[in-house]
């Protein structure tokens, strides 16, 4: 079985939050990590190459500093790395994106591609569904759970309230979910390795089948026209009371409020 | 693409075995909005099996008319069929604007739609309305008028941008649960209906659903309460939420958590605030033994009041916390819970 896992170095924005004194975010004094529902992606791929025996291959698209996190993904246990980069694919919304994406994917063999259900910088969860409908082959979103049965795959897929047992015919493009497992740590010989091996690199040239109408910021539909750091609304009060004195203090402010 | 040829606000009116999900209410509320600035009409797409009896609610919420697409192979969610009723219908309708909830249903099937009808795709908008595109005027650019701009916060809430899809249609956005305000219903109200169905043959894209598993009820969705009281890691264990929901009672509250209580597996996820969970705004916020991380603030910032009890002094959640009480919840709490029963009882 071959796997394809679609992988995305994002900032932390998690703990590692930093913000200026105006509340702006500082990102330059943010770390960057694997998107941590993509992590789980390479998880459910390492398990099933682990249980059933597969060729994992992680693609990324990104600066050529994105190279991190496909070693990082090797050092796991993925086999091969891919990066597309190239100037020409910057600033590409989701839709140049996934174009971009599948221009790859198409040159690579699969019979499952993973994705993370969402980037914790973009939020969007759309980049996944969106490789599937370019490559014409069915969609399992918010994995929490995957099998594989013959040449088919049995997943988990989860609602608000509700999951539905969902079985597809391989290819198949499924995202998941950061809960759908723990995912395991490198290995100092994972690590070694890693460094050893050979990464891909891909640019626009090597994308197959897409329009240069479809990529980057240019072939990007939605644009945006303003952004900007969301300025917090102020911390109120703060109070250091004992007990009997902070009960006080609530009531009193929930009188005030008219809340009681 | 002749963008002129594309006209009329549009809403996926989703429903769920059978019931039209809250979200299509809050979206038409919304649609009349954008349609009055655009001197249009509101239209509900409302797609599954048996499902044309529903269409009346659309109207008396907001739709001037509904297409309803329905089809035995649509009885319960499924992206492949879904996507291509609802494709089909921007291809034979050509709205100006598409607005699809941004729910686990939304953000699968809108990726897959837009994709499909290659147009651009704004993903958990909170604020949309008509404007220009430049928002400024810029030498040697045209600036575009009545184009729709999608708000919508990124970076974990952290960052908020402004986007058009000023050279495609229709213009398409998910939209977030619990922000858009629903009208009060019409009752009596009347929609043109117009059935549409462009056929479906199976192929490998339509997935077999094996089994449909429920989660328990909960008996109060947390983002229609109105007061919460909300519960993190601080509070110790499952058990010790009993404090909680004494307070949550006494104030006829509900209890909510914060992720950190799901991943324990003290709560269950219908209960969690915040980016992964629910976006509330309730009347009261009581954030007790949270520590405040932003993709959680981000789900209950919005909050009209926010109490905060945390030991910890620097604790982020005192950043958005409008009265913040740095001491023991589990000294506090219970005797919080005997003041206002004491209160209340007093104000009777």
């Amino acid at each position: 079985m071959k796997i394809v896992v679609c992988i995305k170095q994002v900032p932390d924005t998690k703990g590692g939050v930093k913000f200026n004194p105006d509340g702006t975010l500082d990102r330059g004094a943010m770390l960057t990590i694997m998107n941590p529902d993509d992590k789980a992606g390479l998880e459910a791929a390492l398990r099933l190459k682990d249980q059933y025996g597969a060729e994992v291959t992680v693609v990324t698209m990104g600066l050529p500093k994105a190279e991190e996190v496909l070693r990082e993904a090797m050092a796991m246990g993925a086999d091969k790395g891919v990066l597309v980069t190239d100037r020409v694919l910057g600033g590409a919304d989701t839709w140049a994106t996934s174009t971009t994406l599948a221009g790859a994917i198409r040159n690579l063999e699969y019979d499952l591609i993973i994705t993370g259900r969402q980037a914790i910088d973009g939020d969007t969860a759309q980049v996944g569904p969106q490789i599937s409908e370019h490559l014409d082959i069915p969609v399992i979103s918010y994995a929490q759970d995957i099998k594989i049965e013959g040449d088919s795959v049995v997943v988990e897929r989860q609602y608000e309230d509700r999951y539905h047992v969902v079985k597809a015919k391989m290819p198949c493009l499924i995202t998941a979910l950061s809960e759908l497992n723990e995912p395991r740590y490198m290995t100092p010989g994972g690590i070694f390795d890693a460094y050893k091996q050979e990464i891909t690199v891909w640019g626009r040239a090597d994308l197959k089948d897409v329009d240069d109408a479809n990529l980057g910021l240019k072939g990007s539909p939605t644009k945006i026209a303003k952004a900007s750091d969301k300025v917090r609304k102020g911390a109120g009060e703060k109070v250091t009371l004992d007990p009997d004195e902070s009960v006080s203090y609530i009531v009193d402010k929930l009188k005030v409020k008219h809340v009681i | 693409m002749n963008l002129e040829e594309y006209k009329g606000v549009y809403v996926f009116a989703q429903q769920v075995d059978n019931e039209i999900s809250s979200i299509a209410f809050e979206l038409l509320g919304k649609a009349k909005d954008l349609a009055k600035d655009l001197s249009t009409d509101v239209t509900a797409v409302l797609i599954g099996s048996g499902v044309k009896d529903l269409a009346d609610q659309l109207a008396e919420y907001g739709a001037d008319k509904v297409i309803v697409v329905d089809d035995p192979e649509l009885k319960d969610y499924r992206t492949e069929p879904y996507a291509h009723a609802l494709s089909s219908v921007i291809n034979q309708y050509k709205p100006e604007i598409m607005l699809v909830g941004a729910t686990a249903i939304g953000r699968d099937l809108g990726p897959r739609v837009s994709a499909r009808v290659a147009t651009g795709l704004t993903a958990d908008c909170t604020v949309l309305e008509i404007g220009d595109f430049p928002l400024q005027a810029v030498p040697g650019q045209e600036q575009l008028h009545n184009q729709l701009l999608m708000t919508r916060p990124a970076f974990g809430g952290n960052t908020i941008a402004t986007i058009a899809c000023p050279y495609n249609r229709p213009q398409m956005a998910t939209v977030r649960a619990g922000v858009m305000q629903k009208i009060a219903p019409i009752k009596g109200a009347k929609a043109v209906v117009e059935e549409f169905n462009p056929g479906f043959t199976p192929d490998n894209k339509y997935v077999e659903i094996l089994d449909i598993v429920k989660s328990v009820a909960e008996t109060v969705d947390i983002m229609d309460a109105k007061i919460l009281v909300s519960g993190g890691r601080g509070v110790g264990s499952p058990e010790n939420f009993k404090i909680l929901e004494d307070l949550a009672e006494v104030l006829g509250g509900t209890v909510s958590c914060s992720r950190a209580v799901v991943d324990s597996g003290w709560k269950p996820k219908d209960l969690q605030v915040g980016q992964t969970g629910k976006t509330v705004r309730p009347n009261v916020y009581f954030a007790i033994g949270i520590s405040g991380a932003i993709q959680h603030v981000a789900g209950m910032e919005e909050s009209d009041i926010i109490v905060a009890i945390n030991k910890d002094a620097d604790a982020p959640i005192f950043d958005v916390a409008d009265y913040g009480v740095v001491g023991d919840l589990n000294k506090i709490v219970p005797k919080l819970t005997e003041a206002l029963k004491a209160e209340i009882a007093a104000s009777k």
